[in-house]
């Protein structure tokens, strides 16, 4: 029987399509990305390079998340300031 | 001709070790001369399932650092005469898989044997990388579940990049071995087809061996599944995988539901 009349009968939503559909998607972004640095660690590394260079900052406290959407992705990058942060710097100054 | 195939996957779990033992013995019993080899250092296991846990005394690591002779940890299956084991080591050091020995012990198997198998383990750290360094072939094994196919993917773009075929510029052949394929599962829309993994991977197909008890038993007694259950459903798969290895054109069957017309009707009933 095949596998749509089946479904017809049974009245439930086959999840394989599904599966095919995120591998897909999933796979030709990963083969894009083969064999290119790591652009997230280099984002990430360089962003708090420059935030450094004013502003003192635990580099545990910095979280770095992307999401990838259909159209666009996004990249978000959180930085804890301390509050007293414009104080150590004067003073280091 | 000598051939050095990997048996390689990414994802644990899939069946590389019971295909391995499965494709070691079926070349063999084709009258082939035959080698696997284990590279999982530490999780060793394919001495277990080819049933010569007993009898490993010295392993790859002791070969690869010259602390044994490879005819000396080589082990002779009792069942088929031109089938033989180079057990794992069950010491934690990875590392001391290097290439340059690696190399050697392959390049000493190829001048012995017809076939060298190289089981690989999970994962793509250096026992994978090692594993499937020196391959001509790859048969890729991947259950038709999403991690599995992504896992493939992966491994199939390090066949084509990080091998010594590759860096010569030649190419690895590649073929796709799908595992655990459940018909009546597939036959509800609940596991990715074989044409959808096939089309994803863009890899020739090997075979299609069917979810089984006889794979289980096969392992728990310690016999490669094509000699415990020569009738069974995997063994003939696995059989037919051997034969397209060797080059021959083999009908590839899609395993089907079979139910009487009995359990078919109480099926209905129930569903």
């Amino acid at each position: 029987m095949s596998m749509g009349l089946l479904r017809l009968l049974r009245g439930k939503k086959a999840s394989a399509p599904v599966a095919r559909e995120r591998l897909q998607i999933l796979l030709a972004h990963e083969r894009g990305m083969r064999g290119q640095p790591d652009l997230l660690g280099v984002l990430r590394e360089e962003i708090l390079a420059v935030v450094s260079k004013h502003v003192m900052l635990d580099p545990t406290k910095v979280i770095v998340r992307l999401e990838r959407g259909d159209e666009v992705s996004t990249l978000e990058v959180d930085i804890e300031v301390p509050n007293d942060f414009e104080r150590k710097k004067v003073a280091v100054a | 001709m000598s051939k050095v195939l990997v048996v390689t996957s990414g994802k644990g779990g899939v069946g590389k070790t019971t295909t391995t033992a499965a494709l070691g013995a079926a070349l063999a019993q084709r009258g082939d001369k035959v080698v696997v080899v284990d590279f999982d250092v530490g999780l060793r296991n394919l001495d277990l399932v080819m049933g010569a846990e007993r009898r490993v005394v010295f392993d790859l690591i002791n070969v690869v650092q010259g602390v044994a002779k490879l005819p000396q940890a080589l082990i002779r299956d009792k069942r088929l005469e031109n089938l033989w084991l180079l057990p794992a080591s069950q010491t934690r050091d990875k590392d001391a898989l290097t290439e340059e020995g690696v190399g050697k012990v392959i390049a000493e198997l190829r001048s012995r044997f017809d076939w060298v198998i190289c089981d690989s383990p999970a994962g793509i750290e250096r026992g994978a990388s090692m594993a499937m360094r020196f391959a001509d072939e790859a048969v890729i094994v991947t259950n038709p579940e999403v991690s599995s196919v992504r896992d493939s993917d992966r491994i199939i773009g390090m066949l084509d990049s990080k091998t010594v075929r590759a860096e010569k510029g030649e190419r690895v052949e590649k073929h796709i071995l799908i595992t655990r394929y459940d018909p009546s599962r597939a036959a509800r829309g609940e596991m990715l087809t074989i044409d959808d993994i096939l089309e994803i991977l863009a890899t020739p197909l090997l075979g299609i061996i069917p979810e089984s008890q006889d794979v289980l038993k096969a392992s728990n007694v310690g016999t490669p599944v094509t000699l415990s259950n020569a009738d069974g459903a995997p063994a003939r798969a696995y059989m037919d995988a051997a034969k397209r290895l060797c080059g021959e054109n083999v009908t590839m069957h899609v395993p089907a539901e079979r139910r009487g017309l009995m359990d078919r009707l109480l099926r209905r009933r129930a569903a």
